[in-house]
């Protein structure tokens, strides 16, 4: 258990070294998709929601687990599909210019 | 601890391919270019994460699962068609969705586990339950302001912060001891049900023009608290997830801050609100100059160079369309167009670029503030539409001013100044703003975009 815990420290210190790294260089242009696209990468909660319903120990967890798998589900479709939207709008101006 | 089942490989493999395509979907966000395969990535990530998840040996019963992800599902598709101008209510309502996941899950895996719940286990847990709570109901309030559902300017009372601190340590007290005392189980309720209230109590003193500030740190919580359930969980796939997202979200809140020239706790801790009052007060009526549209049509097609100053003002009157119509036609005349954009215009970090790459306007074109800053004497006409704040030469030169310090466009430094704005009333902040009463700014008055389209009514007229 000590061992794991220290494991996952370890992951969380690299994970977030390289979200500051990686975030650092998108353009200003992208914050939007940006906000929306992490937001859905964040709905990986659901794997914890999935377990929690799958595993059935209690009806108590199985509920709350069923309006956590909505909820992040949601956040998942949703943000991944306005990402979308928005960065198919962004087109650059025709390379000959009069 | 570590003995896994068989299938247990397949899924951690799984899982591992899935953070690797997370941090590429990210990385690939760093361009327009590459945006959409970030997208790709992300979404496959995402597919073979739950598909590996339902393989879990632990799963006995399907049926909620697949109903819970259709009902979802069914819920995303229209949040993720939702118009573009509404797009900083949907995101900070789906930080509110992501928030309400991770609560719930902690808190149902508190009740599986107490009270056999080791120190460290019931500290990360107190930290999601706490971090996902605040952010759930304060991003349902940002969302209900924004959607202006609930009023946008700052609600403040006296005492204020001394509240908020006192629930703030109510709630940390109340995790020490539960960690301390496993079996206490009372406190528990006690740490969700102030945590939320911590939320709300967080997000209403704070007025519509910092919420780019506030919509990124919330976005920071959601992801810190994915991180503590993935602690929870002993999951690294949600561990890495939680802290890239955690980690996105300060760095936009670090520049917005920085674009507002404030601290975190100044915007948090709303001293705002009260600055304004008194600035609001000093005022007297001074002489504007004010044109119609026609005079405007004929300032801009004598032009050379026109830099074009987006604010919020544009998205309310939905007026990047005819912003549009505008482009296009002083760009058939030969008039260099460009647009000014402020990190902090609008109501999220990045808003105006969406509303006018909707608007079909280049990205090309949409040019960053220390960018374009140094090109404002050369510039023949900077029209403003709808900013306000983000223009004040007042942030430069009067010590006084509330917004002394903070990074503002340079619009007058340009050869003439057009503002469209509805009338004179000072802007969302409440402080008056002298570039109004300068002798090269002329007040176009109306609807943003009424007054474009008669603008652009007059260029065509002109052939």
């Amino acid at each position: 258990m000590g061992s794991n815990l220290i494991d996952a420290l370890f992951v969380f210190m690299l994970a977030a070294f390289i979200g500051f790294e990686v975030i650092r260089h998108v353009s200003p242009l992208l914050h939007t998709p940006l906000m929306s696209l992490t937001n859905a990468l964040d709905a990986i909660a659901v794997v914890g929601a999935i377990v929690l319903v799958g595993e059935k120990k209690s009806t108590f967890a199985t509920v709350l687990g069923v309006i956590a798998i909505v909820a992040a589900t949601s956040n998942v479709v949703g943000g991944f599909l306005i990402t979308d939207r928005m960065l198919r709008m962004f087109k650059t101006s025709r390379p000959t210019k009069p | 601890m570590t003995e896994f089942a068989g299938s247990q490989y397949l899924i951690e493999i799984i899982y591992l391919i899935a953070s690797a395509l997370f941090i590429l979907s990210l990385k690939w966000m760093s361009s327009p270019a590459t945006a959409r395969h970030g997208i790709l990535a992300g979404e496959i990530g995402m597919v073979l994460a739950i598909a590996g998840t339902l393989l879990h040996h632990g799963i006995v019963d399907y049926k909620w699962i697949i109903i819970a992800l259709v009902l979802g599902s069914g819920i995303g598709v229209p949040l993720g068609m939702v118009q573009m101008t509404a797009v900083p209510q949907r995101t900070a309502l789906s930080h509110a969705f992501g928030a309400l996941c991770v609560t719930l899950v902690g808190t149902a895996e508190f009740y599986l586990r107490t009270p056999n719940v080791p120190k460290f286990m019931m500290s990360v847990l107190s930290m999601e339950v706490i971090l996902g709570g605040l952010t759930f109901t304060g991003s349902l309030m940002a969302a209900g302001k924004l959607q202006e559902i609930l009023p946008q300017r700052p609600i403040t009372y006296k005492g204020q912060n001394l509240v908020n601190l006192l629930l703030f340590l109510v709630a940390v007290g109340s995790s020490v001891y539960l960690v301390l005392h496993p079996e206490a189980k009372i406190f528990f309720p006690i740490i969700v049900g102030v945590s939320l209230i911590f939320g709300i109590l967080l997000v209403i003193p704070i007025g519509g023009a910092d919420m780019p500030t506030v919509i990124s740190l919330l976005n920071s919580y959601a992801g810190l608290s994915a991180a503590a359930m993935g602690f929870v969980l002993n999951s690294k796939l949600l561990i890495i997830a939680g802290a890239l997202d955690g980690s996105s979200g300060l760095i936009l809140s670090i520049i917005m801050s920085k674009a507002m020239n404030r601290s975190f706790t100044n915007v948090l801790f709303g001293a705002f609100g009260q600055v304004q009052a008194s600035a609001a007060a000093g005022q007297e009526a001074k002489p504007v100059r004010s044109a119609t549209p026609e005079e405007a049509a004929a300032i801009l097609s004598a032009a050379n160079k026109v830099v074009i100053v987006p604010g919020y003002g544009m998205a309310v009157a939905q007026a990047q369309h005819k912003v549009r119509e505008l482009y296009d036609m002083l760009t058939k005349k030969g008039v260099d167009v460009r647009f000014a954009i402020h990190p902090v215009a609008g109501r999220m970090p990045g808003h105006m670029n969406v509303l006018l790459a909707e608007a079909d306007i280049p990205y090309d074109r949409l040019i960053e503030m220390e960018e374009i800053n140094g090109d404002f004497p050369q510039t023949d006409v900077a029209l403003i539409i709808g900013a306000n704040d983000v223009t004040n030469p007042a942030a430069r030169t009067d010590q006084s001013s509330p917004i002394f310090g903070m990074p503002i466009l340079d619009v007058d430094k340009a050869h003439t100044v057009m503002v469209i704005k509805r009338g004179m009333s000072p802007g969302f902040a409440g402080i008056d703003n002298p570039l109004y009463y300068l002798d090269r700014t002329l007040m176009l008055f109306g609807d943003a975009k009424q007054f474009v389209g008669g603008i652009v009514r007059e260029l065509g007229g002109g052939h």
